[in-house]
């Protein structure tokens, strides 16, 4: 049983009656016996000893169960990991040559993200945080904006039309309700979008946790919580801040369905949100998805997580690491390659590239633009400061 | 025309808005089923539905935030919370959300929603009832504040808030929502969220206030008037933007100003105002500004309020003080 869920068991007869040709090219990959089981500990610190976990795939890339995609998504997957990781490797390097503001990277959380963002349809919403920008560019934010805002610049928050994903929230835990409001407007306006808001851990101890949770339960608004419990409110182990068996466990006191994930394993965050993404878009309300993980960096650039982080811990996560399960599973099942990994590898460094190029040769902001960006219209009294300012 | 007092002219503003447009939903405690702690909301569930007016948790930040929501995608979500003083726990999502999206996204997302809150004493309340913290919301870039005095103005400004592209924080003066009545137009009108309002006209001093100190502003300008004295009154009516012209323009003719407000001393609205006046128009002046306001102490409860309040002795004195420079 998944610990603290109302959500259904992922059973083999769903999986078996899932569009034919799920599971196409993964033939190789046998899973255990029916019967076993499939929850799995985890030796995270975490509030409680061990609770089951809701997974698919293992660090040692092997199976639990017959995977509901086919060889070919699970390759496109792990090449978005790849091309995610390539981003936070090169925004922490332009950080330190000071070409970038202060980042918060997300290595380790790759398969949170990417999989969650690949359960969305492309006009969902997205509320996420500054972590989340290998979500937020799955679900449509473009590289070369993220590049652009964590550069210092506004104009990196104005997404393209059609992407429904909002500029990153900085202040922690504001922005769930966002995602409450979004989703209650299009339940209002008879659209069939629903909103995902991503956070951390550190934010459900935020009173607005309790807002967010409360309103969309009691509205059955079609939002989707995701929190990525990486163990760590900056220097705070989970463990600390919360007496609550599982983060998953406090959905029972809203009133809403809660899931704990493997947060490494992208096949199960994928069909985890996939559930919850159901159940919104069918009119069955919110979902809480707490998916296990790991920083495997530091919480930004400024910190130095040597000083509260054990470093056999963070040894024992890198083994976890999300893209090198997937590259064992896939080597595994015939998939991957050197060379394959080598075209991913270059393909990722260009794309970067080409954003970083195209965001630093952005021109400068004007003090106009700046002045512009408060009102649809600029009122008189900002013309004024705005002549006053150019003397 | 019919003759409505002030919280019937907000009460019809809504009404209206929910009639003439979709995207118009209100959102608050207790406002559906009994019309909201000031009956400002009273019939108008029953009227236009539950889907349109919503009675919600108590919780103040989850209200804003969740509006906050609705408005970028694509409602006019007009939000009541029940008392300035009950607003800040809300403050969190008005300063860094709502007053920052369209700064945040560069224009591609925006948020306009109507967060009306009831506001001032002279009622008698218990505490955090009465406060005037009107400057703590004027200082927030990228939300309009706005605080209508009269009938009139009560039901353009708020309509003029709804269809405002940004979010608009719309102060109700507790004090005046049932004291006077006017003469109003059924009509869809609408009053400019910016311009002051020159509520009479005169030469010799400007006496500056807005939202329930107008009343005493106006009783004053009655009483110097009765001495010979031409007074200027003016509804500043809209805190952000403000109009700066317009109060530069009245002074240059009267050469003196008081500024008279609720809130404390230090810190309040009517130092910007000073501030303006001999910025721009020093040599105009014929003597100090004078501020006439509450004290820099808590809010009292009732046995106290006549020592907080501003009286109408309090302003002809200002305004005589200066006459005699």
């Amino acid at each position: 049983m998944l610990a603290h869920s109302h959500f259904r068991q992922w059973t083999r007869n769903e999986l078996s009656s899932r569009k034919p040709g799920l599971g196409r090219g993964l033939e190789a990959l046998i899973p255990p016996p029916p019967g076993t089981t499939r929850a799995v500990s985890s030796s995270q610190t975490q509030p409680d000893e061990n609770p089951s976990m809701f997974g698919l795939v293992n660090p040692d890339g092997s199976v639990r169960d017959r995977l509901p995609i086919t060889l070919e998504d699970m390759r496109g997957l792990y090449a978005d990991m790849v091309e995610a990781r390539t981003y936070d490797e090169k925004s922490m390097a332009m950080q330190r040559q000071g070409r970038l503001a202060t980042y918060a990277p997300f290595r380790g959380q790759e398969a949170a993200q990417i999989g969650a963002a690949a359960a969305l349809q492309d006009d969902d919403w997205v509320a996420g945080t500054y972590r989340d920008a290998a979500l937020n560019w799955r679900a449509g934010y473009p590289w070369r904006l993220l590049v652009l805002g964590r550069t210092g610049d506004e104009r990196g928050g104005e997404v393209p039309k059609g992407v429904n994903v909002l500029p990153p929230s900085i202040t922690v835990g504001g922005h769930m309700i966002h995602a409450v409001g979004l989703a209650w407007a299009e339940k209002l306006q008879g659209n069939s979008r629903i909103a995902l808001t991503s956070f951390g851990d550190g934010a459900t101890s935020e009173g607005d946790f309790h807002e967010a949770m409360n309103f969309a339960a009691v509205y059955a608004t079609p939002t989707v919580f995701l929190c990525q419990n990486n163990g760590y409110a900056i220097s705070y182990p989970t463990s600390e801040q919360t007496k609550s068996k599982t983060i998953a466990a406090k959905a029972d006191g809203y009133g809403m369905p809660g899931i704990r994930v493997d947060g490494n394993d992208v096949v199960g965050v994928f069909v985890a949100v996939s559930e919850a993404v159901n159940r919104a878009r069918k009119g069955e309300g919110p979902s809480l998805i707490e998916a296990v993980t790991y920083r495997l960096g530091p919480h930004t650039t400024a910190d130095d997580p040597t000083r509260y982080r054990d470093e056999a811990e963070s040894r024992d996560w890198e083994d976890r690491d999300p893209l090198l399960r997937v590259r064992r599973l896939l080597e595994k099942a015939g998939g991957w390659t050197e060379e394959w990994q080598a075209d991913l590898e270059t393909s990722a460094s260009q794309v970067i590239e080409e954003a970083v190029e195209w965001a630093e040769s952005v021109p400068e902001p004007t003090f106009e633009q700046m002045v512009d960006r408060v009102f649809a219209e600029r009122p008189q009294s900002l013309t004024q400061q705005l002549d006053e300012g150019r003397r | 025309m019919s003759e409505l007092n002030l919280a019937q002219a907000l009460n019809g503003a809504l009404d209206t808005a929910l009639s003439s447009d979709d995207r118009v939903v209100l959102i608050g405690e207790d406002i559906g089923r009994t019309g909201g702690v000031f009956r400002i909301t009273d019939g108008l569930r029953d009227k236009h539905g539950t889907d349109r007016v919503f009675d919600t948790p108590v919780a103040e930040s989850g209200i804003v935030g969740a509006a906050f929501g609705m408005a970028i995608a694509g409602m006019r979500p007009v939000v009541e919370l029940q008392f300035l003083g009950f607003s800040y726990p809300a403050y969190d999502q008005v300063i860094n959300h709502v007053a920052r999206i369209r700064n945040r996204s560069n224009h591609r997302f925006t948020a306009p929603l109507v967060i009306r809150i009831p506001y001032g004493g002279g009622i008698g309340a218990a505490e955090h009832h009465s406060e005037s913290t009107e400057a703590i919301y004027a200082h927030i870039p990228g939300i309009k504040v706005v605080v209508p005095s009269t009938p009139r103005d009560a039901r353009g400004l708020l309509l003029a808030a709804i269809e405002d592209p940004d979010p608009v924080v719309f102060l109700e003066p507790i004090r005046l929502y049932r004291a006077i009545k006017e003469d109003i137009p059924e009509i869809y009108y609408l009053v400019d969220i910016g311009p002051v309002r020159v509520e009479r006209s005169g030469n010799d001093v400007t006496l500056f206030s807005w939202g329930a100190m107008v009343k005493e502003t106006r009783q004053a300008a009655s009483v110097l008037e009765e001495d010979g004295i031409s007074v200027e009154v003016i509804d500043i009516r809209t805190l952000t933007p403000l109009d700066r012209d317009g109060i530069v323009a009245s002074v240059k003719k009267t050469g003196r100003a008081v500024v008279v407000h609720e809130a404390p001393l230090t810190g309040g609205f009517a130092g910007e105002i000073a501030a303006t006046i001999q910025e721009r128009c020093l040599y105009s002046l014929r003597a100090p500004v004078q501020r006439v306001t509450g004290y820099d102490t808590v809010f009292p409860l009732k046995r106290s309020e006549g020592h907080y309040l501003p009286s109408v002795d309090q302003i002809t004195a200002a305004a005589r003080r200066t006459l005699e420079e």
